[in-house]
């Protein structure tokens, strides 16, 4: 009898604080390994992808195999560039939070790769629906330093007028959908967009991201049934970095599946990528968005990385994962992957990528400059009446009643 | 007795709760080995095992589809959602659901579950750290809503929501959670323990304090205010910058109201002024003011005030701007002596 008792599992992660770090049985592919099927090929017969992982760069920084793209010199330079200028404006940013500057911040270390392959990837008239670890994107569009300072400083020049939390962005010029807190909630948002070009005989397409943890919301599952079954033209994105704050990618499912298999369910497309790997995650998006732009439909796919930061300014990972597991990452560090590789193909050094640096911190100091001249949280900020401004098209009598109310102390 | 914060407050109710009863268990996004984001179930796993208090996927309709299975089991989870901002994905599963399963089913299913939530702003947290929802609750008849304003309530509060066999929805100010936070933000807060609040005194063992009953916090003669949650601190120091004779009443929770409490002191005061963070159109402030109206329409001597936050999101540099702080309402009190 009591062989049959049921008891409750809970999943647990391999290690917490004070234990050696293990990523268990990973099953990472090799560099080449995986087949590249082609653009036109069906659904049903490319179930295996899901479980493999794409790898373009190998360990001498050498791309090989199938999935291997053509990009010109000069934008694996930009890409590289676009990485560190992310990696430099959140070091500075988050210094600034420590410094009482602004109320919030998020970091996106060592994910660099994905927002700035896709960003450079994808056409200036296709929109990226981003989670708050998207910097890079904006980065590689060349988004103005200064007006970012004025928007994490939420200062009277604040492009978002003072209304957003630091981070949750807007840029539409740059592609970039406007952000909320709310986990997940913009997916769907991303697969309406893409049904509106199709609607219109446009050539527009979607790229939409959730974190591993965000994948349990109903709107990842929502997002992906509808993108099935109107053949959405979009990429839909898991960033898997395997923490979701404090709680590993297990409670998200990850010990029963990967997240690209999930998309199988629904017939959709799905590629599990090396999210580290600039290359892989630019091949991967290349060949859904021909789908896409094919009129074939939607792509899923999983972007494998590690978060290697705590989730946020009101984060400390050390309580919860082993100090040093990031380092022990076996995918390494993108920036470092796309600099190994310029170096492999003699279109780089070691004195260059220093002097790079220098110089792109020199940048983010002088925009951080110019937004602190204008004032950080709380020393300066936008008329207040634009508290009561776009909450409606036209102001009903309560918000002009309270604006005046307000105005007039 | 102990000194607690607030935290330390919820935390003691839920390790009493655990250890005494069985059939008690905690689950939530980050409440399990990290002990919640803002640290409410420090502990308790180590404590209590791994599945009395767990993790769960990211999915607030999971969290509470889930609850109330287990409720209909004959569980009585409790869960935290991690902010109040973040319930709106479970609506359905409170509204539809847990709200009514008693009702539908003639009694047979119910949902004795607690939906712990920190909510509203002070903080600085943008459009969804911030907000109040408890007016969207308050609405659904067949959930409770229960707001505490300070450690002793917490505890007490906490343990009869547990205790109780109806779906509560637990709302705890966060900006309450270290000090008694009194709307001044440039002022230095004190901490509980050293703000010399009795409330701040915790019993270490099982109490209740009884869901429906308001508490006076200050007898006064002249205007009665209404507050909750935050607003208790705000409202005193309101009361102390106009210079008026209030009573202030702590409502404690939304649902059960204690109508009767809320009756006499307008039938001694004649005035009224209602506080509370939320937006105002369509908030408790309209319902409160609906019901002194009906119940206590000849002893008023002047119109019944609300203050409240104003008709925008959350917005986040304009926090002091939104916030209803101690100014507004003194300027209300003030207008509520001036036009009898
Ligand atoms: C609907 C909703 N629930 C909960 C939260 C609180 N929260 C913010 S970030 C986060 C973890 C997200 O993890 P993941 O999706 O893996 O993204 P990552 O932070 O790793 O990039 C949680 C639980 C939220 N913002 N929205
Ligand atoms: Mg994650």
């Amino acid at each position: 009898m009591a062989a049959n008792r049921l008891d409750l599992y809970v999943p647990e992660p391999l290690g917490r604080p004070g234990d050696t770090p293990s990523f268990g049985d990973l099953h990472l592919s090799a560099p080449g390994e995986i087949r590249r099927p082609d653009t036109r090929e069906k659904e049903a017969n490319m179930r295996d992808l899901p479980y493999g992982l794409i790898r373009v760069l190998d360990d001498e920084g050498h791309a090989v195999g199938p999935w291997a793209p053509h990009i010109p010199i000069e934008v694996l330079h930009k890409g590289l560039r676009a990485m560190l200028l992310s990696r430099a404006v959140d070091e500075r940013f988050f210094r600034a939070h420590r410094q009482g500057k602004t109320s919030f911040y998020m970091k996106s270390t060592g994910e660099e790769a994905i927002g700035v392959a896709q960003s450079l990837m994808l056409g200036k008239g296709d929109m990226c629906f981003p989670t708050y670890r998207m910097l890079a994107w904006l980065m590689a569009r060349d988004y103005p330093l200064a007006a970012y300072a004025n928007h994490i400083f939420s200062n009277e020049k604040d492009p978002l007028q003072g209304r957003q939390l630091p981070i949750l962005f807007s840029a539409k010029d740059y592609g970039f959908y406007s952000l909320s807190g709310n986990l997940g909630s913009r997916y769907g948002h991303a697969v309406g967009w893409a049904m509106a070009s199709a609607y219109k005989n446009d050539d527009k397409i979607a790229i939409a991201y959730v974190g591993d943890g965000t994948t349990a919301e109903g709107n990842f599952h929502e997002a992906l049934t509808f993108a099935s079954v109107y053949h959405a033209p979009c990429i839909l994105c898991v960033t898997n970095n395997q923490w979701a704050i404090s709680s590993f990618s297990g409670i998200a499912g990850a010990n029963e599946t990967t997240f690209a298999a999930k998309g199988i369910a629904y017939g959709l497309p799905s590629l599990r990528v090396d999210g580290n790997d600039f290359l892989a995650v630019w091949a991967a998006t290349e060949w859904a968005a021909q789908r896409a732009r094919a009129n074939m439909g939607a792509t899923l796919i999983e972007l494998f990385t590690y978060r290697v930061e705590g989730h946020s300014t009101s984060d400390d990972p050390t309580k919860y994962r082993p100090a040093d597991e990031a380092s022990a990452w076996p995918l390494g560090d993108p920036v470092e992957r796309l600099k190994q590789h310029l170096i492999a193909l003699g279109e780089w050094d070691e004195g260059r990528h220093t002097a790079l640096i220098e110089s792109l911190a020199e940048e983010v100091k002088a925009a951080i400059k110019q937004g602190e001249a204008i004032g950080t949280l709380g020393k300066s900020k936008p008329p207040v009446s634009e508290m009561f401004e776009d909450v409606f098209a036209e102001p009903d009598w309560r918000i002009i009643e309270q604006r005046k109310q307000v105005m007039e102390g | 007795m102990a000194l607690m914060n607030m935290i330390q407050a919820l935390n003691s109710a839920l390790d009493v709760k655990l250890d005494q009863d069985p059939d008690t268990l905690i689950f939530g996004e980050d409440v399990g080995y990290f002990g919640g984001v803002f640290r409410v179930t420090e502990g308790l796993q180590k404590k209590y095992g791994l599945k009395r208090c767990f993790d769960t996927p990211i999915s607030e309709g999971g969290i509470i589809a889930t609850a109330v299975g287990m409720g209909a089991y004959g569980l009585r989870p409790v869960v935290e959602i991690q902010f109040a901002d973040y319930i709106l994905p479970a609506f359905d599963q409170l509204i539809s659901e847990a709200a009514r399963l008693r009702y539908r089913s003639g009694g047979e299913f119910t949902a004795p579950i607690t939906v712990r939530s920190p909510y509203g702003g002070g903080i600085f947290g943008g459009q969804t750290h911030s907000q109040s929802p408890e007016a969207l609750f308050a609405h659904v008849t067949g959930l409770k809503t229960v707001i505490p304003s300070n450690p002793y309530d917490a505890k007490g509060l906490l343990l009869a929501s547990i205790e109780c066999d109806d779906p509560v929805i637990f709302l705890e100010p966060k900006r309450l959670y270290n000090g008694p936070f009194d709307g001044h933000p440039d002022q230095k807060l004190s901490t509980w323990a050293n703000s010399g609040d009795p409330k701040a005194e915790v019993p270490e063992g099982h109490y209740t304090v009884p869901l429906g009953k308001a508490e006076v916090v200050r007898p006064g003669s002249d205007v009665t205010v209404l507050a909750y949650g935050t607003m208790v601190y705000v409202a005193k120091a309101g009361i102390e910058e106009a210079g008026v004779d209030a009573e202030l009443i702590d409502l404690r929770s939304i649902v059960p109201l204690d109508i009767d409490t809320i009756e006499q002191s307008v039938a001694k005061t004649g005035r009224c002024v209602i506080l509370h963070e939320a937006s105002r159109y369509a908030g408790i402030g309209g319902e409160l003011s609906a019901l002194v109206q009906e119940r206590c329409f000849w002893a008023l001597k002047s119109p019944i005030e609300r203050v409240t936050g104003w008709d925008t999101p959350y917005p986040h540099a304009f926090e002091w701007d939104y916030f209803p702080g101690p100014k507004r309402l003194a300027q209300a009190l003030k207008r509520t002596m001036e036009n009898s």
